[in-house]
C-alpha cells in the first residue's frame, strides 16, 4: 500500500513542514451567521489531531474547508499534499454508503471514479476490507450489516487509496458505546500501521484524549481555536491506557479547558459525560 | 419462515373468501328478488357470457392491451428522458414543468376527440391519449428521485474528482430507480384507463375493436352480462399489470431498498 505517497513526504523533511496549514480562515453563512473566525492551525505529518468542541462550533465546517468541499470566506488553507483525488480520505458521521452496491463496490468507488480497474485495484480493496476486519463480507450489501460494520466499510473506502491525510467527521457519534470503543482501538491500529495524518472531529473529551497526539479545543459562535494541547500519553495506546491516572488527569484538564472555552458554562462532569 | 408463510396464506385466502361471499350474496339477491337480467345479471349469467363470448372478448382485450403496453413503454422511456433533462437543468425544469402539469390535469376525455381528429392512424391516436395520461407520474417521481442523492455522497464524489456524468450514472440514476419504479406502477393502471377512455371516444375507428368499444356496444344492445364480462376482463388486466410491475420492482430493488428488502431477510 506504500509507495504512492509523494517523495517529498519523507520523514526528515516532512516533520519540519506542516502537511496542513490554516491561516486566518473564516467562514460566514449569509450576513448573520459567522461559523468560523480567525482559525490558525498547522498540522504536522503523521499527527493525530482532534478538533474538540461543542455542537455548532463549526468543526465540521472546518473539516470541509480542509477537504476542499467548502471554500473559506477568508484566509488560507494550504496543503502539502497534492490535491489529486484519493490523497485525502473523508469519513462522515453517517457511513454514507451506496445502498445498491456491495461492500466491495463501495470500497472500489474511488478507483471507479478514477477509471482504474483490474486485479491490482481489487486486491487493494480486499486488503482494505480485511484491514477493518470485514473479510468475508465482501459481497454483502450495506443493509445486511450493523451500524458499526457500515462505519468500517466507510473507513475502508477512505483508506483504500492510501491517503496522506485522513479527515474524520464525528465518525463514531451515532454508534453504541461498545462498538465505539472497539472502533477507537481499530482506528489506532490502522493509524499506527499506515501513519496517515489524521484530523478527527469529535465532541467527546474521552475519545479525543484516548486517540490523539494533539487536541485543538474550539469555542462556539464564532468558532475559534481556544486552546491547543499536546497529549503525551505513551504509545501504543490500548484499553489499559483508559485505566491510567495520566489518562484521567488529561481528561480532567481537557474538560476544564473546554469548559473555559465555552464561556464558563457549567461543565465539569457533565462535559465528560457527553459523547 | 413459518410466520411469513402463514401471512402469505392469509393474504391470499382472506381476500378470496371476501370475494366468494360477495358473489354468493349477489347471486342469491338477484335470484330471490327476480331482477331482470338486463338490469343486473347474476354472477352465473356473467360467467356463462364469459364462456360464450370469451374468445371474441379476448381478441378485443388484446387490442386494448397492445395500446396500453405501448403507451406504458413510451411513457417510461420518454418520461425517464424528460426527468433526466429536468434534473440536468433547473432552468428547463422550471420552464417546462407547468406545461407537463397542464397536460396532466386536462381531462383526457376532453382532448381525446381532438387527438383523434389530428392523428389519422387510429393506433397512434389511441397510443397518444394513453401516453398523455400515463407519462406524468413517471416524470414527476423520477425528477424527485434524481434530485434526492445523498448530500454526503455528492461531497464524496466531488472529493474524488468525479465528472458530472459519473455523478449522474453512479449516483443520481441509482438513487432515482425506486422513485421511477413507483411512478411506473402508478402509470401502469393509468395507461389502461387512458386506452379505455380513448377507445370510448374513438369508437371503432379502425378495423380492430378494443374492449372499451365492446362494453359500449353491449350496453346499446342491453347485453348486460357481456358488458359485465368485458368489465371483468378489464379489471383482471389492470390487476395483472400492477402485479407484474410490482414483481419487476421487487426484483430490481431486492438487494437494497427498504420497500423490497424485507423478503430478503429470511
Amino acid at each position: 500500500m506504500a509507495g504512492s505517497s509523494p517523495a517529498k513526504g519523507n520523514e526528515d523533511e516532512g516533520t519540519d513542514r506542516p502537511i496542513l496549514e490554516l491561516s486566518g480562515v473564516a467562514k460566514r453563512f449569509g450576513p448573520g451567521l459567522e461559523a468560523l473566525s480567525g482559525i490558525d492551525l498547522a498540522v504536522s505529518r503523521g499527527e493525530f489531531l482532534s478538533l474538540l468542541g461543542p455542537s455548532g462550533c463549526g468543526k465540521s465546517t472546518l473539516l470541509r474547508i480542509v477537504a476542499g468541499l467548502t471554500p473559506p470566506s477568508a484566509g488560507d488553507c494550504r496543503l502539502a499534499v497534492d490535491r489529486a483525488p484519493g490523497r485525502i480520505g473523508f469519513v462522515f458521521q453517517d457511513p454514507t454508503l451506496m445502498p445498491w452496491s456491495t461492500v466491495t463496490a463501495n470500497v472500489l468507488l474511488p478507483f471507479r471514479i478514477a477509471r482504474q480497474r483490474g486485479g491490482e485495484v481489487r486486491d487493494r480493496a480486499f486488503a482494505a476490507i480485511g484491514a477493518v476486519g470485514l473479510a468475508g463480507f465482501e459481497a454483502s450489501y450495506p443493509h445486511q450489516l450493523s451500524g458499526g460494520m457500515r462505519m468500517r466499510v466507510s473507513i475502508a473506502r477512505a483508506l483504500v487509496t492510501d491517503p496522506d491525510l485522513l479527515l474524520l467527521d464525528e465518525p463514531f457519534a451515532a454508534l453504541d458505546e461498545i462498538t465505539r470503543l472497539q472502533l477507537n482501538d481499530d482506528l489506532l491500529r490502522l493509524w499506527e500501521r499506515h501513519r496517515p495524518t489524521i484530523v478527527f472531529v469529535t465532541h467527546s473529551v474521552f475519545e479525543s484524549v484516548y486517540l490523539s497526539t494533539r487536541i485543538a479545543v474550539m469555542s462556539a459562535r464564532p468558532g475559534r481555536i481556544a486552546a491547543d494541547l499536546a497529549v503525551d500519553l505513551p504509545q501504543p495506546r490500548s484499553r489499559g491506557t483508559r485505566m491510567s491516572p495520566e489518562y484521567a488527569a488529561m481528561c480532567e484538564r481537557v474538560s476544564a479547558t473546554l469548559g473555559r472555552a465555552m464561556g464558563g458554562q457549567a461543565m465539569g462532569g457533565q462535559a465528560m459525560g457527553t459523547r | 419462515m413459518n410466520r411469513q408463510g402463514g401471512q402469505l396464506w392469509l393474504r391470499i385466502v382472506a381476500p378470496l373468501a371476501v370475494g366468494a361471499a360477495f358473489l354468493a350474496l349477489w347471486q342469491a339477491a338477484v335470484r330471490l328478488s327476480g331482477v331482470p337480467v338486463y338490469i343486473l345479471p347474476a354472477p352465473s349469467d356473467i360467467a356463462q357470457s364469459l364462456w360464450v363470448d370469451g374468445p371474441s372478448l379476448l381478441g378485443s382485450l388484446l387490442v386494448t392491451l397492445r395500446i396500453t403496453l405501448a403507451a406504458l413503454a413510451t411513457a417510461a422511456i420518454i418520461g425517464g428522458l424528460i426527468a433526466l433533462v429536468f434534473s440536468l437543468s433547473r432552468v428547463i425544469e422550471i420552464s417546462f414543468s407547468p406545461y407537463a402539469v397542464i397536460l396532466q390535469v386536462t381531462p383526457i376525455v376532453a382532448i381525446a376527440p381532438l387527438i383523434i381528429i389530428w392523428i389519422h392512424i387510429p393506433f397512434l391516436a389511441l397510443l397518444t391519449c394513453a401516453w398523455i395520461v400515463a407519462f406524468f407520474p413517471i416524470v414527476s417521481n423520477t425528477t424527485v428521485g434524481l434530485n434526492s442523492a445523498d448530500r454526503n455522497l455528492l461531497a464524496l464524489f466531488k472529493l474524488y474528482g468525479a465528472s458530472r456524468g459519473q455523478v449522474l450514472w453512479f449516483l443520481r440514476v441509482p438513487t432515482a430507480l425506486p422513485y421511477f419504479l413507483a411512478g411506473l406502477r402508478i402509470s401502469g393502471g393509468l395507461a389502461l384507463i387512458g386506452a379505455v377512455v380513448a377507445e370510448f371516444v374513438a369508437g371503432t375507428g379502425g378495423s380492430e375493436t378494443g374492449l372499451a368499444y365492446r362494453i359500449l356496444e353491449a350496453g346499446y344492445r342491453l347485453a348486460i352480462p357481456r358488458l359485465f364480462a368485458a368489465l371483468f376482463l378489464l379489471s383482471v388486466t389492470g390487476i395483472a399489470i400492477y402485479l407484474v410491475l410490482d414483481l419487476i420492482s421487487r426484483r430490481l430493488l431486492r438487494h437494497w431498498h427498504e420497500s423490497a428488502a424485507a423478503e430478503e431477510e429470511e
